[in-house]
């Protein structure tokens, strides 16, 4: 039997991953986009998960919300990337220090 | 009357402005006449006042104009004329006359005419103002006015470095003298909450009985504190030591201004003040005794000065000094009535020596080294004249004005019995002897004896013209006969009322008016006292030195050189004031500027802060690497530190 606890668990690995992932990526900003999204994944399960456990509707259609505003983020997120790309050459995090003081 | 008393006061003024400010319109005639005419107006009208006081004796006091009122204070310009001012307005009004018409003569070349005549008009207003105010605010409006003109005057001829040096030392040493009297007014407001003389002169016994402690353990009467701060402004005006050297030095103006403000009436107004003062000063044996001793002081060390110069302006302004002095013993005696009689011929008197000074200057084309004159008897018989009258006013000699004055007050010194008065009426008898050395000293070298003066100047030496003789004369007429007819009134009869009061234990006037006898009989008197044999044996050694035996001077100086030495630099004063005063104070401002202003205030404040916050930023500066996972991290560790605080706190 798959009990909360086995979701919740799943969730905070995911959560984990993505964490890591921003973190330790160094590389490309396409990783880190979706590492944002596995993020934002991560908490849609929470969602679910508790919204079956405590028989309450709302969590699920507050994940339709988180899933609509996802997209939008990662079409504005990739277009950004394209214009970065397009005036830097590079997508590489290590190099995209301009906010440095 | 309250406008007669306005139109004395503003006739002046208006007179002052139009030759200052339309002097180019009026042209040089047109600046004479109507300051002329204006003091002439204000004059005329000062008698009728004095004339109208004499026969009814009322005392009008009334304010005319209320300028503010703030918290209880009233800020008012208002008259207060009594006999004391009557005597005063004429004596300035008719000494200012003179002085106008004789500026005629004497400036006639000058390009600054009608300034001139605007200032001198403006003058005889602020000095106005000062002697008929009914309150302690319009009193120092007066006084501090009559400053400023005296300023303007003796810069008068602002290209002269040395009349600039002259007029801000003229202003600075005044500057501390009115900041005493500032404080004096201030206590006196503080005490008796009123600017207003009679209201502060009624509660003057309470002043007497309250203590204040100025340094912590020793209280002073509140009187003493503040007639002393009083008594240091009237150092600075009337010019007593130590703050007396800006009167020297304030010769550098043109000579009609000396004789009328820096002798006859702006240098007296430290007296008059004292005097209108009386009831507050006859509440403190300890003001009235240091009064005394500064006075005194005074009379006998800036005598002996006038020995020494040659500098025919300078030696009438260092006998100024010395007759304020005696002014200022006679007050510290509680003989104020002496002392403004005093004031009164010597007004006359010295306002006639120096204007027969000047006249001297005039004819010798602006020689003023008395070693380069003499012999000027026989160019100048006006002058001679009238300057041998203004002398022997001055020395004392029977009859003459300044002799009934003189002889009263160092009576009364004498007869005074607070402490100090022994070592008082001391100075004052040596006194009348320099007096009359320095005096017939100056009179013998300039009209007497062999003709010092190159060939052209000889040539051309000749009398003045009339605008600057008639001046001379009519002030002769009041240096020879003002005291036969005005001594028994004003010294020992009741002229003054209640104008003056005095303490019956310090009344020494009363006492020698017992024994008063009209003019004649104090005439006789005198003649047999101390004073008039020293004074004719001040004018015999003057004739001995000077003309008997001209070499014998020079042989002294050689024996005493020393003394000579210190007069001639008189006494130090001006070194020690410019060497450790003002350089002590370039000093503490240089410090200051140095270690408070640039390296507190600028070092450390200003740029201190600035610097502090640009190390903060530059260490801060490092956390900013402008890595985005550095940003989400320290995000996420915040929001887990954050979550960890809400959750644990429960």
């Amino acid at each position: 039997m798959i009990s909360l606890t086995h979701y919740l668990s799943l969730s905070a690995v995911l959560f984990g991953i993505s964490v890591a992932g921003i973190f330790i990526n160094r590389k490309n900003v396409i990783l880190l986009l979706m590492c944002v999204e596995l993020l934002l994944l991560a908490v849609n399960f929470n969602f679910i998960a508790l919204s079956r456990f405590m028989g309450d509707t709302t969590g699920q259609v507050f994940v339709f919300f988180v899933l609509t505003v996802a997209a939008a983020e990662s079409a504005i997120g990739l277009a950004i990337l394209v214009v970065l790309f397009r005036t830097r050459r590079s997508i590489n995090v290590q190099e995209l220090d301009v906010l440095r003081g | 009357m309250s406008n007669i008393y306005l139109a004395i006061v503003l006739c002046p003024l208006i007179a002052a402005l139009i030759a200052g400010l339309c002097g180019r319109l009026i042209g040089r005639a047109g600046g004479h006449t109507v300051t002329i005419l204006a003091v002439g107006a204000s004059f005329a009208m000062s008698l009728l006042v004095l004339r109208d006081t004499l026969a009814t004796g009322t005392v009008f006091n009334e304010p005319v104009y209320t300028w503010l009122v703030t918290d209880g204070v009233r800020m008012e310009v208002g008259f207060l004329v009594d006999r004391l001012t009557a005597l005063m307005m004429v004596v300035v009004t008719f000494v200012s006359l003179m002085v106008h018409v004789y500026t005629i003569g004497y400036m006639h070349e000058d390009p600054g005419y009608q300034r001139f005549f605007s200032y001198i008009s403006l003058f005889t207003f602020a000095m106005l103002m000062l002697v008929m105010s009914n309150n302690f605010m319009q009193l120092f409006f007066g006084w501090e006015a009559v400053g400023l003109v005296s300023y303007l005057l003796i810069g008068f001829w602002y290209t002269r470095p040395t009349a600039i040096f002259a007029n801000l030392k003229a202003f600075l040493v005044n500057r501390i003298g009115d900041f005493g009297f500032l404080l004096g007014i201030a206590t006196v407001l503080a005490y008796t909450g009123s600017l207003d003389f009679a209201t502060v002169f009624g509660r003057a016994p309470e002043l007497g009985a309250q203590t204040i402690e100025v340094f912590a353990g020793s209280p002073w009467s509140v009187a003493t504190v503040a007639c002393l701060l009083l008594f240091v402004g009237a150092m600075g005006k009337s010019a007593q030591m130590p703050l007396h050297v800006w009167l020297p030095d304030s010769m550098e103006g043109p000579t009609p201004i000396s004789a009328l403000i820096h002798a006859a009436t702006m240098v007296t107004a430290g007296v008059f003040m004292v005097a209108r003062m009386s009831p507050l000063f006859e509440q403190s044996e300890v003001a009235l005794t240091t009064v005394m001793v500064i006075g005194a002081t005074t009379a006998l060390f800036t005598g002996f000065m006038g020995v020494v110069v040659n500098d025919i302006k300078r030696v009438v302004a260092y006998s100024t000094l010395s007759q304020l002095g005696y002014m200022t013993t006679a007050l510290g005696a509680s003989a104020y009535a002496a002392g403004i009689f005093h004031l009164m011929t010597h007004a006359f008197f010295k306002a006639l020596l120096f204007l027969a000074a000047g006249s001297v200057i005039v004819a010798l084309h602006h020689e003023q080294d008395i070693r380069r004159m003499g012999g000027l008897r026989r160019y100048l018989p006006v002058t001679y004249w009238t300057s041998l009258v203004g002398s022997l006013a001055l020395i004392g000699f029977p009859g003459f004005a300044g002799f009934f004055s003189k002889d009263a007050l160092i009576e009364a010194v004498e007869a005074a019995t607070i402490p100090g008065s022994g070592y008082a009426a001391g100075c004052l008898l040596i006194g009348v002897f320099v007096t009359a050395l320095y005096s017939f000293r100056m009179f013998f070298l300039v009209f007497h004896g062999n003709e010092r003066m190159d060939e052209h100047t000889r040539q051309h030496a000749h009398e003045s013209p009339w605008v600057i003789t008639v001046p001379l004369i009519l002030l002769a007429i009041p240096s020879f006969a003002i005291g036969w007819f005005t001594l028994g009134p004003v010294v020992f009869g009741d002229y003054f009322g209640p104008a003056i009061a005095v303490a019956p234990p310090h009344d020494v006037l009363a006492q020698l008016g017992r024994e008063f006898h009209g003019p004649g009989g104090f005439l006789l008197h005198g003649m047999l006292s101390l004073p008039v044999a020293l004074s004719l044996a001040g004018v015999a050694v003057a004739w001995f030195a000077y003309l008997y035996r001209p070499g014998l001077p020079e042989r002294i100086r050689r024996v005493l050189d020393l003394p000579y030495r210190i007069l001639v630099n008189k006494y130090y004063f001006d070194d020690f004031n410019e060497k450790v005063l003002a350089r002590g104070a370039r000093g503490i401002g240089r410090v200051l500027w140095k270690g408070g202003d640039v390296a507190v205030i600028d070092g450390a404040f200003v740029n201190g802060s600035a610097r502090l916050v640009g190390w903060c930023s530059g260490v801060m500066r490092q956390l900013q690497t402008g890595y985005l996972y550095h940003y989400a991290f320290a995000m996420v560790v915040g929001l887990s530190v954050l979550l960890a605080w809400v959750l644990s706190r429960g």
